[in-house]
């Protein structure tokens, strides 16, 4: 966590981090202090490393999927607030609803970014891609219909014309008890 | 947390909108409203000016009011308005500690305790016959330390006590053709003298022991020249009249009960006569008047035959009563018009020649002649006399005068408005700085100081004091300019003497004041009578360099047929434009909805005849008429016939009064009542400047009723001919009620209800596509209100929400009231505990807010009622839809909430109208209310929705948003520390 943030954060230029062991070649540009041999580290690396890349993306699919189906929790938990908010338009419900009309979407938009840290030539993400958007949909239909429960969307004819104005007569009349 | 705190705003909207009530706190009372006190043109004015206690003058008005005001500054110390049909006969002060008042046409005597005004005791008096009455209260007629009053009413002399309004004794006059002129009392004698006329050219005179009613004697004389009008007595014994051709002066005198006739024709006294003469009665000895044409001549009687011209004078003269100021000495005023000045003379009553006081006091002229002048003396320090006159001008103001200046001044003629109408006022420039600024720096810290005390709650009852009064004279609400919310305006307010009025809504202080040319009495209009007010150029767009302007319109006389007379007054000066005597008559004003290029508006005036005449003039004007000249509709209301008519317009007229703007009419339709069955008694319309938002109404489930909404739509309710009387008078079988909504343009009746075993007076009130109208119940008992509210049922299959989305209906397209309309009507009644006055409606700019209807109550206040409580969709249980889109259970009774009288504490004495205006604000609507009182103030029918309420906390807003930026920055101080810190580790 606390490395993460050493590197990926903003706010910083440079940092040095003493207890770096990465493998990666940039920390390499320091040599090596005399007597210290990497070679035996590096002799067994390929097979090692190839049954821990499976194992990675085995989990990363894995992972993938929990992903993905995680909305359906979501979804339930949203159908409980909803049924407890009744049907009535006030501050709790119409705050329920937008939430639950909200999340799926934010959702959508990051789509790609929920997933990239799954992302590998080896995973196909396509099916956990399509498994959380069809939940996300299923969520924005689910706050939609709750919308409409609430009688916000214009579907009636009465939102059509509550602001109609009056129709002009062509003719006028005046008059009355005389003065 | 949350929840609770969601809980608690729940519940608090919940009862706000459950809640409509407006109430009011106690320290909001004078901030938006005010409230003026009047008393109306004085009849009769009695001084009471005591050593011991205050200084005061009895006064009794025409608007029916009985006062007493402080001789100081001219302050009501009490008042009471007795009523329309309770006019006040005379007053007078007995016993020096009671204001004695008959009324009624002299059958109703009061005696009112004059420090506090309290009833003390009342008496009726009946009399065999009706007659005029004459009032006398004696004060040297005394019987056991009690005084006795002498008045003649209806055909009976009565001598009623003054200490507890017993009557002593009565005595009737019932002589078939005996029209009695006066009583006269001689001074330190217990006899009455009774004189009158019989059969024209009898002269009778009684005379009468003051103490038991005894006849004494009885004589009577022929005169064959008849008799003419008034008399008036110079002696005890001795009368002036004029015979029947008004030429010849009669000195009658009845000494020792024989009666002689003196005669002098009226051109032996003045060289050139001016036509029959007119006695002005006084009560001065040997002093009378009389007025031929505009010349007014004071003639000295020197004894009982001898006739004297003192004084013959053009101006306009008023004599005021006898006033004896010592022992057989009698003082009295004469005030006479010179253009700008006024001058008061006081004389001794026996010595013409020496004026005891010769004053002029500059007037205003458009306080115009001086009507009335009444005289009271007071003693110098040097043991002279004073004298201070109060006078009643032709506009109904009354002034004190006294050393030569106006102690003060009252502007009673607002007792009487006849209409109303408003004005914007101008709008606020660069450089045209109306309101004047805080005085000084430290004036204005100060305030502020108070103000932060008050917020903070550390301030002192003194405190409090001094912020009350400063926010009542807040001098924002007083500007001379307009204001963004529209609060600021002109009411223009025309009386009945003819002058107009425009007075600021924010404190109600007249802004200017004009008698009008026009409504002044002249050669060629003897009785003008003003009638309604218009508004004549509203300039907004385009003219806005032109000041707006009214249009008042009045008549010669009160026939049908009198001459009109128009008068254009700028609202913004208060100077008369224009004004123009009318070759034709005035029998309607009709107001057309369209305007020329100088935003003036066509007005179609329609005289005895039928015809049309259009306003302004203008070659463009007619351009515009004839334009939509197909289109315009006129109908009248001959409520004495039952008969209601259509007219359309047919073509210029014809014959001698051929004119450009003339046009001839021609009748479409009637409407004829069955004469013996119904008789119109009340017809509504809705008000010309109302706005509708929109034609639907949106039900529960979603459901949309199309309202019908026109502006040619006319309420007419009608009564059986024998319910048309007082309440109590008819049995229910006898009596119903129809009320009908007419199309004025086609004849239409499109919806006709009847209410049996009902009967008026009916007061309505016509608002969008619904009429609301008050009257009587006879089976039940009570006053009842309907509301009827008319639905489009034609339009009601516009459902298609697609063709709604894209725009394809044909909703909002013009109409033509010919095609033939199918509505539907829904009603329903409630009971109503008060009688009524008057109903208004509150209006708004664009119509959204929900409405409140406006009750002047019979206890002179004005109640304001939800419309919702008057909606005939209410059940007994509504479902939870109803409930939702607000629909209240139904009741029998209409609730009175205490809270919701708009007039708070105060009362709108003689309420007679009351005028709702929009301001510019949609959630809120000025309201005047108008009677022998003034009464002004601000609603929020839906309360002030879009606008900070008077009593928002600023303090706390402000001290939140600082706060939250002293966290915002003490936070980030606090992380960017910190993650130095942990940077550092």
């Amino acid at each position: 966590m606390e490395k993460g943030k050493g590197i990926m954060g903003s706010g910083r230029r440079w940092a040095v981090h003493f207890s770096d062991n990465s493998t990666a070649p940039s920390s390499r540009d320091i040599p090596d202090p005399p007597g210290f041999a990497r070679a035996s580290v590096d002799q067994d690396d390929s097979t090692v490393s190839r049954q821990k890349k499976d194992a990675e993306s085995n989990w990363k699919s894995q992972k993938a999927w929990e992903v993905a189906q995680a909305p359906f929790k979501n979804l339930l938990m949203m159908g409980f607030m909803m049924w407890m908010a009744g049907n009535t338009v006030h501050l709790f419900s119409i705050g329920i609803t937008f939430s639950a009309l909200w999340q799926p979407i934010s959702a959508l938009q990051g789509v790609g970014k929920v997933f990239e840290p799954y992302k590998d030539n080896k995973v196909d993400l396509l099916g956990p891609k399509l498994l959380f958007i069809a939940l996300n949909l299923g969520g924005l239909a689910l706050g939609v219909w709750k919308l409409n429960t609430l009688g916000l969307l214009p579907t009636h004819a009465s939102d059509w014309v509550s602001s109609l104005p009056p129709a002009q007569e062509v003719e006028y009349s005046g008059g009355g008890i005389p003065l | 947390m949350a929840i609770r705190s969601f809980l608690i705003l729940f519940i608090l909207f919940f009862f706000s909108s459950l809640n409509p009530i407006l109430s009011l706190y106690e320290d909001q009372v004078g901030l938006v409203d005010w409230h003026q006190q009047y008393l109306g043109k004085v009849k009769q004015a009695v001084f009471h000016t005591h050593k011991t206690g205050r200084k005061r003058v009895v006064v009794s008005t025409e608007e029916n009011v009985v006062a007493s005001l402080d001789l100081r500054q001219g302050e009501i110390f009490w008042r009471h308005v007795l009523g329309s049909n309770d006019v006040i006969d005379g007053i007078d002060i007995a016993l020096g500690k009671y204001v004695i008042t008959l009324s009624s046409g002299g059958s109703i005597l009061r005696a009112w305790n004059l420090p506090d005004g309290q009833m003390v005791w009342e008496s009726s008096l009946r009399g065999p016959k009706h007659s005029k009455s004459l009032f006398l209260v004696r004060t040297n007629l005394k019987i056991e330390k009690d005084n006795i009053v002498i008045i003649f009413s209806n055909g009976r002399l009565n001598a009623v006590s003054c200490m507890d309004g017993e009557v002593l004794w009565e005595k009737d006059f019932e002589g078939e053709s005996l029209k009695v002129q006066q009583v006269i009392q001689p001074p330190g004698s217990n006899l009455i003298y009774v004189v009158g006329f019989a059969s024209s050219s009898l002269f009778e005179m009684y005379q009468i022991n003051a103490l038991n009613g005894e006849l004494l004697k009885h004589e009577s004389a022929a005169f064959s020249g008849g008799f003419l009008g008034e008399v008036s007595p110079v002696f005890s014994e001795t009368v002036v009249a004029l015979d029947s051709t008004g030429l010849i002066l009669l000195t009658i005198s009845f000494q020792n009960g024989k009666i002689s006739f003196h005669q002098m024709p009226i051109s032996n006294l003045v060289k050139d006569s001016f036509g029959p003469a007119k006695i002005i009665p006084s009560s001065v000895i040997g002093i009378f008047a009389i007025k031929m044409n505009a010349v007014t001549i004071v003639i000295r009687v020197k004894d009982e035959s001898k006739l004297e011209v003192v004084e013959k004078t053009n101006h306009e003269t008023s004599i005021s009563d006898a006033l004896s100021i010592s022992e057989g000495q009698q003082a009295f005023a004469l005030v006479q018009h010179a253009s700008h000045e006024i001058h008061l003379r006081v004389k001794l009553a026996h010595n013409w020649d020496d004026n005891l006081l010769k004053e002029s006091v500059k007037m205003d002229q458009h306080r115009g002649l001086v009507h009335k002048v009444y005289i009271n003396n007071y003693i110098r320090t040097d043991k002279s006399y004073g004298f201070r006159a109060l006078i009643v001008m032709e506009d109904h103001s009354l002034l004190l005068l006294q050393q030569g200046e106006i102690v003060w001044s009252r502007e009673d003629g607002l007792a009487s408005i006849i209409d109303v109408t408003t004005s914007e006022l101008p709008v606020e420039r660069d450089g045209v700085s109306v309101a004047k600024v805080e005085h000084n720096l430290f004036e204005w810290l100060k305030g502020h100081m108070l103000k932060l005390k008050g917020t903070l709650m550390l301030a002192s009852p003194q405190d409090i004091a001094a912020i009350q009064s400063m926010r009542l004279k807040n001098s924002e609400k007083s500007k001379m300019t307009r204001d963004h919310n529209g609060f600021r305006k002109l009411l223009i307010v025309l009386t009945r003497a003819g002058k107009l009025f425009a007075l600021h809504t924010g404190d109600g202080h007249i802004v200017w004041s004009h008698l009008l040319q026009s409504l002044q009495k002249s050669k060629v209009c003897q009785h003008p009578i003003g009638l309604n007010l218009y508004k004549w150029q509203v300039p907004h767009h385009h003219a806005m360099d032109e000041n707006p302007s009214v249009l008042v319109i009045g008549k010669c006389g009160p026939s049908s047929d009198a001459p009109g007379a128009l008068s254009f007054v700028d609202t913004y000066t208060g100077k008369e434009l224009s004004s123009l005597s009318l070759v034709h008559s005035v029998a309607q004003v009709i107001p057309l909805p369209y305007t020329d290029s100088t935003e003036q508006c066509l007005h179609l005036l329609i005289d005895a005849d039928k015809h049309a005449h259009l306003y302004p003039k203008t070659p463009e004007a007619i351009s515009i008429f004839e334009r939509e000249f197909s289109n315009i509709y006129w109908y009248s209301v001959e409520d004495d016939n039952g008969i209601i008519k259509g007219h359309a317009l047919r073509g210029k007229c014809t014959g001698e009064v051929a004119d450009e703007v003339c046009f001839d009419t021609r009748e479409l339709w009637s409407i004829v009542f069955p004469s013996e069955s119904e008789k119109i008694i009340a017809t509504v319309t809705r008000k010309l400047n109302e706005v509708v938002h929109t034609q639907a109404k949106v039900i529960a489930d979603q459901e949309v009723m199309y309202k019908y909404i026109s502006r040619n739509l006319l309420f007419v309710a009608t009564v059986a001919l024998k319910g048309s009387v007082e309440i109590g008078s008819v049995t229910p079988e006898e009596s119903w009620l129809v009320a009908y909504l007419i199309d004025t343009v086609t004849g239409r009746i499109l919806h006709q209800v009847t209410h049996h075993g009902s009967q008026g007076p009916v007061h309505a009130v016509f608002s969008e596509n619904w009429v609301v109208y008050h009257y009587f119940n006879l089976k039940a008992q009570r006053y009842e209100m309907s509301v009827i509210e008319i639905y489009d049922q034609s339009r009601a299959d516009n459902k298609d929400v697609w063709k709604l989305v894209l725009g394809k209906h044909n909703l909002t397209s013009p109409i033509s009231l010919y095609s033939r309309p199918d509505v539907i009507t829904k009603s329903q009644s409630y009971f109503f505990t008060h009688s009524v006055k008057a109903i208004a409606v509150t209006s708004t700019t664009k119509g959204i807010t929900s409405k409140q209807l406006l009750i002047g109550t019979i206890g002179d206040q004005v109640l304001a009622l939800d419309k919702r409580f008057l909606d005939p969709r209410r059940t007994v249980n509504p479902t939870q839809a109803e409930k939702e889109e607000g629909i209240i259970p139904l009741t029998d009774p209409l609730p009175i909430i205490p809270q919701s009288y708009v007039t708070h504490a105060l009362r709108v004495e003689g309420l007679r109208g009351i005028i709702t205006v929009p301001a510019k604000l949609e959630s809120t609507t000025l309201v005047f209310a108008h009677g022998v009182d003034l009464f002004f103030t601000q609603l929020a029918p839906s309360r002030t929705y879009d606008s900070l309420t008077d009593d928002f906390n600023y303090a706390l807003l402000l001290i939140t948003i600082v706060a939250l930026l002293a966290a915002i920055f003490v936070t980030w101080t606090l992380s960017e520390r910190k993650e130095l810190q942990e940077n550092w580790r």
